[in-house]
């Protein structure tokens, strides 16, 4: 994909397709470490444990349209092509984590991308979900619960408009800030 | 940990109020942005992020935003189903910001469905 962001919504997707109703993104610009890694946790129904090993097979997948499903096995290569790890923990009934290390200064690391729209999109198009976005970058960081927005909005759906496009900009502005240098 | 907050939801709140009190809540069309691995490495994030800024300048009240997954059509992603209360549901294919627009436009708010983005009936 050309942009690490993209599969982050991708997975995230997935989990969503497992019945999850709360997604955590984490994502974690370790520039004094030299890593960028992200994680994806969500509380949908898990993985068999026979079927941990094999889901990183692009033609294992329990999608009914097709018999391929890709998001995992391309996920996995781009952090391998760029001397990172790909680590994939699941519990049934319980959730699933999928975790990517990106080395971040490697020649072939796509960039991050616009991450205020993959995740955006990910609640603008999934109004009965709850996100939790953690966003770190060299030890400063910022979170985006969606329930406590919620919270916030009281009648008002997350998913108006006017909100999605006001949280947009929240979020931008915040990335942002964390970008800057002290 | 900084904490996320929408700057201005007073505001928020008080535009939104005076938008909803007509509404009864129903949604008549449902609009849905496939987001399988194909759409989302075609494009979709970008049709789906114009399909917001068109909904945020309509006053419509009743259309739902749905993100799904893949139809089955990959190489013609990104998709986007259009269904509109008794009407048949139009697919869409090969959509690209601008086209999106087009549709909301055209299709969604003047029920003018844009044959030439669709998914030809056999």
């Amino acid at each position: 994909m050309r942009e690490i962001s993209l599969h982050i919504m991708d997975i995230a997707e997935n989990g969503i397709t497992a019945g999850a109703d709360w997604i955590q993104i984490v994502v974690d610009e370790a520039r004094n470490e030299n890593r960028l890694k992200i994680e994806i946790k969500d509380n949908g129904k898990g993985i068999p444990n026979t079927m941990v090993d094999k889901v990183i097979d692009p033609f294992v997948t329990t999608r009914t349209t097709r018999r391929v499903g890709l998001g995992l096995s391309l996920l996995k290569a781009a952090a391998e092509r760029c001397d990172g790890e790909f680590a994939l923990t699941s519990e049934p009934g319980k959730g699933t984590r999928v975790k990517a290390i990106f080395q971040y200064d490697h020649i072939d690391r796509a960039p991050l991308g616009d991450m205020a729209s993959s995740v955006i999109t990910l609640i603008a198009g999934n109004s009965d979900v709850d996100f939790v976005y953690i966003h770190i970058v060299d030890g400063k960081n910022f979170t985006m619960d969606t329930r406590d927005i919620r919270k916030e909005l009281g009648d008002i759906s997350l998913t108006n408009p006017t909100v999605i496009h006001h949280l947009t900009q929240s979020i931008k502005k915040e990335l942002g800030r964390l970008k800057q240098k002290k | 940990m900084a904490k996320l907050t929408i700057d201005d939801l007073k505001k928020i709140k008080e535009k939104v109020s005076k938008e909803t009190s007509l509404r009864d809540g129903k949604a008549n069309v449902k609009i849905t942005v496939h987001m399988g691995t194909c759409g989302i490495a075609a494009g979709a994030r970008e049709v789906m992020n114009a399909l917001m800024e068109e909904m945020a300048q309509s006053d419509r009240q009743d259309i739902k935003v749905v993100a799904s997954g893949c139809l089955g059509m990959c190489s013609s992603e990104p998709n986007v189903t259009v269904e509109i209360e008794g009407e048949e549901p139009i697919v869409y294919q090969h959509m690209v910001a601008n086209k999106m627009r087009q549709v909301f436009k055209r299709h969604v708010l003047q029920g003018e469905v844009q044959t030439g983005f669709a998914l030809a009936r056999i």
